[in-house]
């Protein structure tokens, strides 16, 4: 973590939600360390042929804009309007009740009334009127409008950057006004002046090339693999097979790179590995990873609708070469907001696969009959109530456990009892967190939507507030010390955040979990977790 | 997806309800109530009050009148003309208005005003007719 | 006091002043009979161009805020209405977010204290809202027994329960209460006075509030005010305005005498509601219809949604991929779909 980053207690004690005397339109944007993201490396924006790639700095005057911006601005907010309704009626609708105000992680965090989100859109919303309004026009900054200035758009990137675009204000806005919308139409609008950030530009140019954001070629890729599985064997005797690439094979698997790549999203890789194993060995199931389709996640979404499209086109041009059946997707947020939303009506129809069947339940899931992807805790659930697994979860005793809903599976899908039930078969030891905390009124872990870089730490421990604030509320009341989720960004985001504001918090993925408890086929006596720790009434096994 | 024809649905539903007392009224002659002066009011010429007054204010004058009779047995009403008159609206209301139905309720019906003067008091001229 | 609120006042008392000055000088046709035409053909001409301007721009992408439990398996219980599969569900959700409003409801306020974080149920705004939409629908069905004749019954039966409770105040300084308290009113003024207070004292919502969100709620207080003053102050004939409102809705204009300024102001206030409607934040009245995150169904892996203006894109194909990384994979014993050729073409272009 940057030095500079305020320690917590600071971070509380210059924690202010009172707005300033003079009015927003009045307060000129300062863009401040530790709450912006890098400038997009020209050569990431290049590989995609996106507009105006070049070296520019957030902090400098002058951004290295094409002279015409205002008017490709103006166009392209245009453009939108006539292609989005949200985006169309968001702009007309809002009443500023005030009731998102207190809704966003960034606000409750940072205490900056530009975090609130109906600011946030009223910071698009005053060009719009501008531009767009006859009163708007007439009566100027009187109707709330004002002209696009530079000021404005350096307001409008470093607000557009600091919402993850989690949706927990749409939940409580009473015409259902949805920000991420906003800021999705608004990064779209930014990225048409080459105005992204690195964190999101250089993981979408990797994607392109390689199939995954962390730009693991092919080989790596089974590389790392392989090391779990010698890991895995290290842990349990038992060396899983991992198929890749493999044509014909009945189901198609993808997960967030993320999870192949840093703690503790790997342990939940091996969970899938020894998950894919077992059924491998019991019920001859046949899966294969793919190196060229090897990212679940999309930073394209973060980018524009079109990017998001050019990366997602993969998973089914994969399924399509591979002729797989149906595809299985792995614990991701965003993703899934991908794939449960845009995915089919992108890329789709994917009639060259079939409705997914579960081949060892014969459970039919008619919730993806169209899209044909199904989520791994959907899977693991069914696998579960139809008894197919041998479990222990006793293994599991040590870990005290909640759950946090990850944004987008929460309220871009509704996905609240699989993982709740799966947790509950493979771990004897689970607390809710306060209800205003969890399923559709969940808190974002403060880093998503592309925020999760190293140089905006305080902005996004600031955002990590209220979700570390109920965890620390059920480790103080339960003894809670793992905080399980099923989202990529979440198992990369979550333990800094935690280290930060409940360092005695653990952070795991829903398979992970599955992995403890799941009894492999002649496995032997095993003496530690997936995380080499000591398995409850092992602790001694080693002296 | 197509919704347009919905949502131009929805907005006709809406004019249309909206335009309700333009349709209602379609054809129908509206005249305005003509309350009916009987004789004695006509030879009388003027109320306790001046006409104006009493078109919009009678309520108040009827409610001033009703507290005064019977919380205080007070039952002269002198007029700002000077003018002595005694409250009561049967013997002097209804004196001069004797139709109910030709007078109080031509207004009354029109406007939807829905009175309770008659839960106690007896309407003379239906037992007349 | 801020300027936004202030310049809203200022308009709303400049209107006030307008309609007194404009039917005191004999005006009375212009307020009584032009503007309230021009304020309803604006109003109606202005909703349709909004409304259907927002039927002009597509849907293209279902993306519904899903707020319960999704439709999976069957023995998951799915939340049919909060995450609503069917268009029932929809349907249902719909009526309670118009009706009742149902997210809204859900408000909560957060509070720090000594650096924890609590979030109670604030359910002011939920009342306030509710009783002020209600109390301005029912002031407006009551109304109709000025604009039909014969009045329906259903209208005189909605202002008898609108006055069922009587509250007679009979004394010399003041008289109150005759003919019948219309509690519609009284709530109405009340919400919209809340509704303003809450915008003038909670700071954040000060901080949020612009001009346009002050002038409606003046506007309404104006019309509210004006209304139960001539009811229940100064007194006006109305039998004679319903002439006059009888007359607009039946094309028989006419201004009778005896009807004072203060219905004009009233009518005045009223037309120019009806008249800013169309072009403000009022729309959300049409908007929450529209709402793309509330009125699709969620069965979005179920039921393939069409979006009319996907158009293709650059991929970086499987063949590209495998190009660069031939050598790579077969090393790395990967399958490949082409063995090297002795001398290895050009990586392919990136195809449409």
């Amino acid at each position: 973590m940057a030095d500079e980053t305020p320690k917590p207690s600071e971070l509380l004690a210059k924690l202010d939600h009172r707005p300033p005397a003079t009015g927003w339109m009045d307060t000129p944007v300062e863009i401040r360390k530790g709450m912006y993201c890098y400038a997009a490396n020209p050569k990431s924006v290049k590989a995609l042929g996106l507009p105006n790639a070049r070296q520019w700095n957030p902090l400098d005057d002058d951004w290295k804009l094409p002279d015409n911006w205002q008017q490709i601005l103006h166009e392209g907010f245009k453009e939108r309007l006539e292609k989005f309704r949200t985006f169309k009626v968001f702009m007309d609708i809002c009443v500023r009740c005030g009731a998102c105000a207190d809704k966003c992680h960034f606000f409750i965090g940072t205490g900056d009334p530009k975090n609130m989100p109906v600011l946030r859109a009223e910071l698009l919303r005053s060009v719009y009127r501008n531009d767009f309004t006859t009163f708007g026009r007439i009566l100027g900054r009187l109707g709330g409008a004002r002209p696009m200035t530079m000021n404005v758009l350096k307001e409008w990137w470093y607000y557009m950057f600091q919402c993850t675009e989690c949706r927990r204000c749409s939940v409580f806005c009473p015409y259902g006004i949805d920000t991420a919308e906003i800021t999705i139409m608004g990064r779209e609008l930014l990225n048409l002046l080459g105005l992204n950030i690195d964190w999101i530009a250089t993981p979408v140019a990797n994607c392109y090339r390689t199939g995954n954001h962390l730009g693991i070629q092919p080989h790596a890729f089974k590389d790392m693999i392989d090391f779990f599985c010698d890991d895995i064997e290290e842990i349990t005797g038992i060396r899983p097979n991992p198929q890749f690439n493999k044509k014909g094979a009945d189901i198609l698997f993808i997960t967030p790179s993320g999870d192949v790549f840093a703690d503790p999203g790997t342990y939940t890789c091996m969970g899938y590995l020894m998950l894919f194993h077992f059924l491998q060995e019991k019920y001859g199931f046949d899966i294969t990873w793919s190196t060229y389709a090897s990212e679940g996640g999309n930073f394209g979404f973060f980018t524009s609708h079109e990017v998001m499209k050019r990366l997602n086109a993969k998973m089914y041009l994969e399924a399509k070469r591979l002729g797989v059946k149906w595809i299985l997707g792995g614990e991701c947020g965003h993703m899934w907001r991908v794939i449960h939303q845009y995915m089919d009506t992108m890329n789709g129809p994917a009639d060259f696969l079939e409705e997914p069947v579960n081949p060892v339940t014969g459970t039919k899931f008619e919730n993806a009959k169209s899209t044909k992807m199904v989520h791994i805790a959907e899977f693991t659930a069914d696998l579960i109530k139809h008894g197919k697994l041998d479990l222990d979860p006793s293994r599991n005793d040590n870990k005290i456990i909640t759950f946090h809903d990850s944004c987008n599976p929460a309220r871009g899908m509704g996905m609240f009892e699989e993982p709740r039930y799966v947790i509950r078969n493979v771990a004897n030891h689970f607390y809710e967190m306060p209800a205003n905390t969890i399923r559709e009124n969940t808190f974002c872990c403060g880093s998503g939507a592309g925020l999760n870089a190293g140089e905006n730490m305080e902005l996004r421990m600031a955002g990590g507030l209220p979700r570390a604030n109920a965890v620390k509320y059920v480790h103080e009341k339960f003894g809670v010390n793992m905080l399980a989720c099923i989202c990529a960004i979440d198992r990369a985001a979550l333990p800094t955040s935690m280290e930060y504001w409940v360092p005695e918090m653990d952070v795991t993925g829903l398979h992970e979990l599955v992995a403890n408890a799941l009894i492999l086929p002649g496995e032997k006596q095993r003496e530690t977790d997936l995380r080499g720790e000591p398995l409850p009434g092992m602790e001694d096994a080693d002296e | 997806m197509n919704d347009k024809k919905y949502i131009l649905g929805g907005l006709l539903i809406f004019i249309v309800l909206f335009a309700f007392p333009f349709w209602f009224n379609l054809g129908k002659a509206a005249p305005a109530p003509n309350p009916v002066l009987s004789e004695k009011a006509k030879a009388a010429g003027k109320c306790v009050m001046p006409t104006e007054f009493m078109r919009a204010e009678h309520m108040k004058l009827l409610g001033m009148w009703r507290r005064s009779v019977v919380r205080h047995a007070k039952r002269e009403f002198i007029n700002p003309e000077g003018k002595q008159y005694t409250m009561s609206l049967q013997n002097t209301c209804l004196n001069c208005h004797d139709n109910k139905a030709k007078f109080c309720d031509k207004c009354h019906d029109y406007a939807s005003v829905d009175v309770y003067c008659w839960d106690c008091h007896i309407d003379k001229s239906k037992g007349e007719e | 006091m801020n300027k936004n609120y202030l310049v809203s006042l200022l308009a709303v008392i400049g209107l006030f002043v307008i309609a007194w000055v404009g039917s005191a000088i004999g005006l009375k046709w212009l307020f009584g009979i032009v503007i309230p035409y021009a304020a309803l053909v604006v109003f109606v001409a202005g909703v349709w161009r909004k409304v259907m301007g927002w039927a002009r721009s597509p849907v293209p992408f279902r993306i519904p805020t899903t707020c319960g439990q999704q439709k999976t398996m069957p023995w998951i219980k799915q939340a049919a209405i909060e995450n609503p599969s069917t268009k029932g569900g929809v349907f249902v959700r719909m009526l309670l977010e118009i009706l009742a409003f149902r997210s809204l409801f859900r408000n909560t306020r957060m509070k720090m204290r000594e650096g924890k974080l609590s979030y109670n149920l604030e359910i002011f705004l939920w009342v306030g809202a509710l009783a002020f939409h209600y109390a301005f629908l029912t002031t407006l069905v009551r109304h109709l027994r000025f604009f039909t004749e014969p009045i329906p019954s259903w209208v005189s039966l909605i202002e008898k329960v609108d006055s069922f409770f009587r509250v007679e105040i009979m004394y010399d300084p003041i008289h109150f209460g005759l003919p019948g308290i219309y509690v519609s009113g009284l709530v109405l003024l009340a919400a919209v006075t809340y509704l303003f207070l809450r915008r003038l004292f909670v700071r954040p919502v000060r901080y949020i509030s612009l001009a346009s969100d002050y002038f409606p709620l003046f506007l309404i207080m104006g019309i509210a005010l004006t209304g139960i003053f001539m009811r229940y102050f100064t007194k006006v004939d109305i039998t004679s305005i319903k002439e006059l409102t009888m007359g607009l809705v039946t094309f028989h204009w006419s201004i009778p005498e005896g009807i004072g300024n203060l219905f004009f102001v009233h009518l005045f206030f009223v037309s120019v509601l009806l008249a800013y409607f169309p072009f403000s934040k009022l729309m959300h009245m049409g908007g929450v219809f529209l709402s793309p995150t509330r009125n699709l169904t969620a069965n979005t892996r179920e039921v393939r949604h069409v979006n009319p203006w996907n158009y293709p894109v650059k991929v970086h194909t499987y063949e590209a991929y495998e190009d660069e990384f031939r050598e790579k994979m077969i090393e790395a014993g990967l399958p490949v779909e082409k063995m090297p050729e002795p001398k290895p073409e050009e990586p392919k272009e990136e195809k449409e």
